[in-house]
């Protein structure tokens, strides 16, 4: 094989392999969870009607049942979790920026030594395990927890508070769950920053609080857009932290698809719902690209 | 061409930026080392020096970036030492411009006037008078990133003009632009400052900037001001070694004070093999060790000759560098030692030497300049 044409291989291999993944383990599941939601539940393994079938006269016989969606679109309780998700995910967003950015903003600005020092410590969480840090949360705010036992104590509360299965539960754990997927693109863009902008803007009269919102802000547009994407995206589906620290009533869209398929083992329910959270979800962030590449044009 | 301007203090006015006593230090490091200096409105000072001589951290201590270690800053009377940046009467063209790449230019030069309130149509107007001066109309629209360099460095001028600031500070202003939009934005510059009145404390680390800008000139080593003075001045009467060897080519050599009148010294120079004769006295005690710099256009060269017995070498032509508007030779005397003579091409069928002629070398008693550190 010639040099050239050995590059040229190596180039599309490195392109495709990326594909390829997708393909395999997003775009094939992908499809399956799409033809379990046209079709049916039947008492079978697994428990769906097939939506493709080679009857007898050589007839092949396509199926949709575009009943699963007209039933999530036709029961509020579904619409409602829907716009829980949506809320509860939006309002977490929020509260992770307005906390990530002061953290992002002072890493970013430490002394060298200091700013890997803090860096590390926002990526040390990821060292244990998801589900174990929601789990410590349930010990931290149960009834004889820490939290409550400190304010005890302090004398700020006569009994035990109700902190767990709340609503405050689960801001909590989405906030700390998904804060580093804020401050990392958020580090990035402050970092990234020519301070001499700021020197600039100081020079040109501009006090520093107006010149973090005139220069620093609109420069860092992108890390908040990323970060906040990061957040609210698998913060909508988010399954674990309502069922472990939420209460009943935080009726989370991912909470529902498990009970779909768990509980009722309506399988074609469950997928039409996650379907229609991908497309929502999609469409969200492909709304945002537009708006993000129309503002760089301009 | 200079812009040579009596300084307003020469003329008796006050100074209109004062610097006491100014030092700076990082860490054990001093950067900029009791600066005194008085600065007159209207003025184009330029600060010259090799690179990391504390040019930068002096202007940005007027600025108001850094706090100095010591001393103070006086602007029109005012003690600004403490002054933050964004309450002094001071604007600053940076190095690397530093435009917000957010906004269009006609944004960028408006903001400084937004952070003061002005009205909207006064900052519409004043804008556009701004850049029709750096001759950017129609360039409003664009963002930095869509201009080229040069303009890029116009646009930053007319950022740091348009609030007609007391004194505007210039970051080695033209450092990217090429060596013919250079020289033609230097005129600007100063007709532009001549137009405006505004005072100007340039940065530079290129002496024929320095010398084409300036109307005075303060030559900084390591921290330190060592001569303040007009482009004249700083070339033909340099104080040191130093300033002597930095601004432009000279030929320096140590010698011993043997004679020494009010009206004339004589001067023993080894490397030269001969007696230097100047025309008029040396502060420095006889005997003393001196040095004689003799730049390389003050030296005459001719086949026959010339009369006298001082200021007079013979040598051997080593080098020959033909530059257009003047000749560059390298002669050699008997001893060894190389001088640098540089001969103006007046006309063009003129005799030149060449390589390997023998020469006599001559320079009148007033040429050389004497200096004692
Ligand atoms: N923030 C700082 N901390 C420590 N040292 C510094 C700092 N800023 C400047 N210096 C040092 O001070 C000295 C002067 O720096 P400065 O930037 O003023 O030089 P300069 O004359 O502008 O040089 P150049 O022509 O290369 O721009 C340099 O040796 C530099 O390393
Ligand atoms: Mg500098």
């Amino acid at each position: 094989m010639k040099p050239a044409a050995a590059s040229r291989l190596g180039r599309w291999g490195v392109i495709a392999l990326p594909y390829l993944w997708l393909t395999i383990f997003f775009l094939v599941p992908f499809l399956i969870v799409l033809k379990i939601s046209f079709s049916n539940v039947q008492l079978s393994m697994p428990p769906v009607e097939p939506v493709l079938t080679w009857g007898q006269d050589h007839v092949m016989q396509l199926r949709l049942h575009f009943s699963n969606f007209a039933f999530v679109f036709g029961d509020r309780l579904y619409i409602e979790a829907f716009l829980d998700s949506l809320l509860i995910a939006a309002v977490s967003t929020v509260i992770a920026l307005l906390i990530g950015y002061p953290m992002a903003y002072g890493i970013a600005r430490a002394p060298g030594a200091w700013r890997n020092v803090l860096f590390l410590l926002v990526v040390l969480p990821f060292f244990t395990s998801f589900l174990l840090r929601v789990y410590a949360w349930m010990g931290l705010l149960g009834r004889a927890g820490p939290v409550n036992g400190l304010l005890l104590k302090l004398g700020l509360i006569h009994e035990p508070l109700q902190l767990l299965q709340t609503e405050f539960a689960v801001y909590l754990g989405m906030v700390y769950s998904y804060l580093p997927f804020m401050v990392l693109p958020l580090y990035s863009a402050i970092e990234k920053l020519d301070l001499t902008l700021l020197e600039a803007a100081a020079d040109l009269g501009c006090r520093p609080t107006k010149a973090f919102f005139t220069v620093t802000l609109p420069l860092t547009r992108e890390g908040i857009f990323a970060g906040c994407l990061l957040v609210f995206i698998p913060a909508v589906g988010e399954y674990v932290i309502p069922a472990l620290l939420g209460g009943p009533d935080t009726l989370m869209i991912g909470r529902v698809v498990w009970d779909e398929f768990f509980g009722n083992r309506d399988w074609p329910v469950a997928s039409a719902l996650a379907i229609v959270l991908l497309v929502l979800l999609s469409g969200f962030v492909l709304l945002l690209q537009y708006v993000q590449s129309r503002e760089r044009e301009a | 061409m200079n812009a040579v301007q009596t300084p307003a203090a020469a003329r008796g006015g006050a100074p209109y930026v004062r610097l006491e006593g100014l030092t700076k230090r990082f860490g054990d490091f001093v950067a900029v080392r009791q600066v005194s200096l008085d600065i007159a409105r209207g003025e184009i000072f330029c600060l010259l020096g090799a690179s990391g001589c504390g040019k930068t951290t002096l202007l940005r201590m007027l600025a108001g970036f850094e706090t100095p270690t010591e001393g103070s800053i006086w602007i029109d009377g005012v003690d600004v030492t403490h002054v933050p940046p964004y309450e002094r009467p001071v604007n600053m063209m940076f190095q690397s411009y530093a435009l917000f790449p957010h906004m269009t230019v006609a944004q960028n030069v408006a903001f400084g006037l937004r952070q003061d309130g002005t009205a909207k149509s006064e900052i519409d107007g004043r804008v556009h008078e701004m850049l029709a001066m750096v001759q950017l109309d129609g360039y409003d629209k664009r963002k930095p990133h869509q201009l080229s360099g040069g303009q890029r460095q116009r646009v930053a001028l007319a950022r740091a003009l348009v609030k007609r600031p007391k004194l505007l500070l210039l970051d080695e202003p033209l450092g990217a632009l090429d060596k013919k939009l250079r020289e033609r934005t230097q005129f600007e510059l100063v007709s532009l400052q001549e137009r405006l009145g505004v005072t100007f404390v340039i940065v530079t680390h290129d002496q024929e900037e320095a010398m084409t800008l300036a109307s005075r000139i303060g030559v900084m080593r390591a921290g330190e001001i060592l001569q303040v003075g007009t482009p004249t001045d700083i070339y033909e009467f340099p104080g040191s070694r130093f300033v002597a060897d930095f601004i432009g080519s000279v030929n320096m050599v140590e010698g011993r004070l043997v004679e020494d009148e009010p009206d004339h010294v004589r001067i023993q120079c080894e490397q030269l093999g001969c007696m230097v004769y100047v025309d008029h006295g040396v502060s420095a005690p006889p005997d003393a060790p001196v040095a004689v710099a003799i730049r390389p256009e003050k030296i005459q060269l001719s086949r026959e000759q010339p009369p006298g017995t001082d200021n007079l070498l013979a040598g051997r032509v080593t080098g020959v560098a033909y530059l257009g508007d003047a000749t560059r030779y390298l002669v050699q005397l008997p001893n060894g030692f190389q001088l640098r003579v540089t001969a103006p091409n007046v006309s063009r069928r003129e005799e030149r030497f060449e390589q390997d002629d023998a020469v006599w070398l001559s320079w009148h008693p007033s040429s050389p300049v004497v200096v004692t550190r």
